[in-house]
Parts: structure tokens; C-alpha cells; sequence
């Protein structure tokens, strides 16, 4: 396991262009936007990273190994291909906690309810990368599972609220905004990081996308 | 009797609408290389992922060292067609990946050392040359020191001079006592490297055995043909056991026949003292053996 994961690591950082976008972009635009941006836009950049690992990152890399026939290698030696899969959300996750981690570093202020914090970002992050697994199950290939990703993306931050704040969506849009699971994570990542707990609903529709897509993701997952 | 290490019966492999493998056994010796043969779409690739433990059979039952094939990947070591690694990996993070996957893996550098990858060592997958990425996929398929080897179509797409080497590189793992079973559509691969062949048509063996004994099995599997130094009467020729035909064509006789044709043939005219000049004999090859079995080409 650990020279999977070694090697994978590796192969990562050779591939490190993607760390501008999931680390570097969100980094910016804090350090040019956050002033001027309201209270929820550190929270909204911590999605912002979640989103680029989990929709574009990990779809991109799972689809070429499929296309590659580098899982189907994996399947005829004693270790399994689902390995490796473990190892890419180990990655991502670790990526998604770095740029967390700048972000606060590098913030206007830190979360003040960090235990929440914490479970809300883990909670989250596990959503939306079984999301991501569904995307990497659908795309036929390396090169477009990131295109299918972004394009999933887009739409999610602007019900998330993202591009325009929240209170300013037209009612119907907050309403789908609220089942996104990228709604609900902006929203409990900005609530514990203005120091208030988790609303019980968002955790609920975050749990709910983990099991929902999670299970699709087993069900729909291919290894070659 | 050497042991079976890979015994296959009526094996049966069924894509929804669509019959991959009809009804396939064959046993393989412990040692051997053997060849499974037959042209693109025969059921050849399908009927080793099976035996590989990639594919699930439709019915028909596998054992490889007298286990079920998803128990016995430790003893497998297998080559598949087409590109298998990260195109980013280097050729020693793949041999050192590859051999931490099996409790008691080969040394890879070693084996790194004996495909010729050694000086390509830090060199990505992907500007690998077509040959050098068969070596290195070659040398994982044995990291994990496997009975049995299962080499997919390994020199497709190589040139000459890298197919030569890979088969050398074959003889030398057989000698290791490793079993090998190679999918080819190329005979001539076959008939220089494999103990036995099976061939394969249309998911079904059509003919089981040595290469050179099915060769045989061909109706004038030899021809000889020359220039005699002296006129000939196609009797003296015809009278010769071996021979089953004579054909002129100008001053050049072309004989048919079986068995040793062409020391027989020699050997009947120096009797007449008569010599033949120009000299050529040929073989017939496991493509006519298909042929003949089948009345389909197998490339």
C-alpha cells in the first residue's frame, strides 16, 4: 500500500500543473477578493479547491488509468485495482487538506468552529468526491472526464453561490442551490467558519450525497 | 506425463447478443511454451483472460496449478495487449511497484538487467520505444515469479529485429523453467518458439498439437524444386515413396510430397547421376495447416 501510494504521489507531483488550480487559483483570489468579497468567500474558496480535486482531478487520473488499461493491469496481479482507487481519494483528500490549510493560513481570519470545521470540510469532501467517481465511471476517457467535470462544476458553484451571492438567486435557484450538496457545504463551511454550528440540513444533504453517489458509484464504476 | 498446470474444459464465453468463445479445452504441460493461434477475433485473447482471472466464464471450468483462477494470481504472471501503466511512471518505479504487489516478488533490477531496460531506467513509460515497453512489460509479467506466463500478442507492432529479441528473450524465460502460454496470430512466432499450438477459429480448436506434427499432418507439406543437370522421367520421381507429385515449368521441376522429400529426391537423381542445381526446398507453415482445416486464412 505504501509504495502505491508513494509512486502515485509522485506521478502526481510530475502532473503538478493541476495544483495551480486547486490550490494556487483559490489562493489568489482570496488574497485580491477577500476583503471586498463578504464573509461566506472563504468558505466559498475551500469548495472552490474540494470541487477542482474531486470533479476534475480525480475523474482525470481514474479514467486514464482505465483507458490505459493500467486498473485491468492492476487486476491480474494479487493486489486488486480498488487500491488504487483508495489511494487517489487518499490523495485528493490530502491535496483538498493543504490547500485548506493555506487558505486559513493565508485568510482573512481562521474558522472558529474548528471541530465543525473539520467534519463539515471531511463530510463534504467525501460528497463530492463520490460524485467525482460517478463522473470518472461515465467518461469514456482521460481527456474528457475533466471537460464532463468543469462542466459540472460551473453550475454547481453558481447554485452554490459562488458567482452571485446567495440572497440575490431567484428563489427556485436557491431552492435547487440547497440540494446540491456544493450548496450546503459552501453554507456549513461559512457557518462553522464564522463560529456557529453546522445547520442539521446541510449536514443531512451532505450525507445523503455520499451514500446516493457513493452507491451509484459502486454500481456504475468500470475497470476497463 | 508432465504435469498439467493450466487445464481448460469446454470452456464457453457469451457477450449479450454475441458468442466470444464457443468450446474451447486444451491442458498445458508444466514447462512448455505453448501457443494459442488464430486469427483476429477467434476467441484467443477472450479465452486467456479468462484463464487470467480477468474474465468470468460463461460455463466450462478453469484451473491453473489446480486452483480457480482468481486464487491462483500469485502464479500468474501476465502481458496484455496495448499500453498498462501511468504514461508519467519510470521504468524502475513501475519494476518496484509492480514487485511489492507479490509476497516474494524476483529481484527487479536484475530482471531490469535481463530484458535490456537497464540503462532506460529513469526513462518515463510513454518515451519508451514499442519494443522496450514489451520488455518492460515482459519483465513485470515475471517480477512476481510466476509458473506460469501469459504473453498477449507481445510482438505485434515490433519491428524485426525487436521481435527476434523478444523471442530470445522467451527461450531464456522457458529455460528458467517459467510455462508460457503465447497468443500470437504470427506463424511463424509459433513455429520457432512453441511446443505445442492450438489453433483457434471462431472460438473453437480446430487442431491441437506440435507445430512441426500438424505441418506433417499436411497433404505435400514439402516441395522441392530445381534445375536437373540431365533430363528426368516423372516416373523415376514418382517411383521415390515420398514423393506424390511432379510439376514442370520450362526446365524447372517442382516435387511434391511428405516426410524427408528432399534428401529422398537428391538422392534418387545422384542414382541416375544426375544433380540437381538450384536447389530450393519449402516448408509448408502452420498458416497452411490452418488453411487446410479451415479453408480460412489466418492473417
Amino acid at each position: 500500500m505504501s509504495k502505491l501510494l508513494l509512486v502515485e504521489a509522485k506521478l502526481h507531483l510530475r502532473d503538478g500543473w493541476y495544483l495551480l488550480f486547486a490550490i494556487g487559483l483559490p489562493l489568489l483570489l482570496l488574497q485580491f477578493l477577500g476583503k471586498v468579497a463578504g464573509p461566506a468567500f472563504p468558505a466559498l474558496m475551500v469548495m472552490l479547491s474540494a470541487l477542482t480535486l474531486s470533479f476534475s482531478v480525480l475523474p482525470g487520473v481514474l479514467a486514464a488509468y482505465r483507458e490505459q488499461g493500467v486498473l485491468r493491469r492492476m487486476s491480474t496481479t494479487p493486489v486488486s485495482p480498488l487500491r488504487m482507487l483508495t489511494v487517489q481519494l487518499v490523495i485528493n483528500l490530502v491535496v483538498g487538506i493543504v490547500a485548506t490549510t493555506l487558505l486559513v493560513a493565508f485568510g482573512p481570519g481562521v474558522p472558529r468552529n474548528v471541530a465543525g470545521f473539520v467534519l463539515v470540510f471531511l463530510l463534504g469532501s467525501a460528497a463530492l468526491m463520490a460524485m467525482g467517481l460517478v463522473i470518472a465511471a461515465v467518461a469514456p476517457n482521460g481527456k474528457s472526464a475533466p471537460i464532463i467535470g468543469s462542466a459540472a462544476m460551473f453550475p454547481l458553484m453558481f447554485v452554490a453561490g459562488m458567482w452571485v451571492p446567495r440572497e440575490y438567486l431567484p428563489e427556485v435557484v436557491r431552492v435547487i442551490g440547497d440540494y446540491s450538496v456544493a450548496g450546503p457545504f459552501a453554507q456549513a463551511l461559512s457557518a462553522t467558519w464564522a463560529g456557529q454550528a453546522p445547520q442539521l440540513p446541510h449536514l443531512l444533504v451532505l450525507a445523503a450525497g455520499l451514500v446516493v453517489f457513493g452507491g451509484l458509484a459502486v454500481r456504475v464504476f468500470r475497470w476497463e | 506425463m508432465a504435469m498439467k498446470v493450466i487445464e481448460v474444459t469446454n470452456l464457453h464465453k457469451r457477450y449479450r447478443d454475441q458468442v466470444a468463445v464457443d468450446d474451447v479445452s486444451f491442458a498445458v504441460d508444466e514447462g512448455e511454451i505453448f501457443g494459442v493461434l488464430g486469427p483476429n477475433g477467434a476467441g484467443k485473447t477472450t479465452t486467456v483472460e479468462c484463464v487470467a482471472g480477468l474474465r468470468t466464464p460463461t460455463s466450462g471450468t478453469i484451473t491453473v496449478g489446480g486452483r480457480t483462477p482468481l486464487e491462483a494470481k500469485h502464479l500468474l504472471g501476465v502481458q496484455l495487449q496495448s499500453a498498462q501503466l501511468p504514461e508519467k511512471i519510470k521504468v524502475w518505479e513501475a519494476l518496484d511497484l509492480f514487485a511489492s504487489f507479490y509476497r516474494d516478488p524476483a529481484d527487479w533490477r536484475a530482471l531490469m538487467e535481463r530484458v535490456g531496460l537497464a540503462d532506460k531506467r529513469d526513462t518515463r513509460f510513454t518515451n519508451l520505444s514499442g519494443g522496450q515497453k514489451q520488455r518492460l512489460s515482459v519483465a513485470l509479467a515475471l517480477v512476481g515469479k510466476p509458473r506460469v506466463a501469459i504473453l498477449d500478442e507481445l510482438t505485434t507492432g515490433l519491428d524485426p529485429q525487436a521481435r527476434r529479441d523478444t523471442w530470445d528473450l522467451i527461450e531464456q524465460i522457458r529455460a528458467d523453467g517459467v510455462t508460457i502460454v503465447l497468443v500470437t496470430h504470427f506463424m511463424e512466432e509459433a513455429e520457432r518458439l512453441c511446443d505445442r499450438v492450438a489453433l483457434i477459429s471462431s472460438g473453437r480448436v480446430v487442431a491441437m498439437d506440435a507445430p512441426s506434427a500438424l505441418i506433417g499432418q499436411v497433404e505435400e507439406s514439402q516441395r522441392v524444386r530445381f534445375r536437373p543437370s540431365a533430363p528426368v522421367e516423372d516416373a523415376m520421381l514418382l517411383a521415390v515413396p515420398e514423393v506424390t507429385g511432379v510439376r514442370r515449368n520450362g526446365e524447372q521441376l517442382t516435387v511434391t510430397g511428405r516426410g524427408n522429400l528432399a534428401p529422398a529426391v537428391t538422392l534418387a537423381l545422384a542414382e541416375h547421376q544426375i544433380v540437381p542445381t538450384d536447389l530450393r526446398i519449402e516448408q509448408a507453415t502452420l498458416e497452411d495447416v490452418f488453411l487446410a482445416l479451415t479453408g480460412r486464412k489466418l492473417s
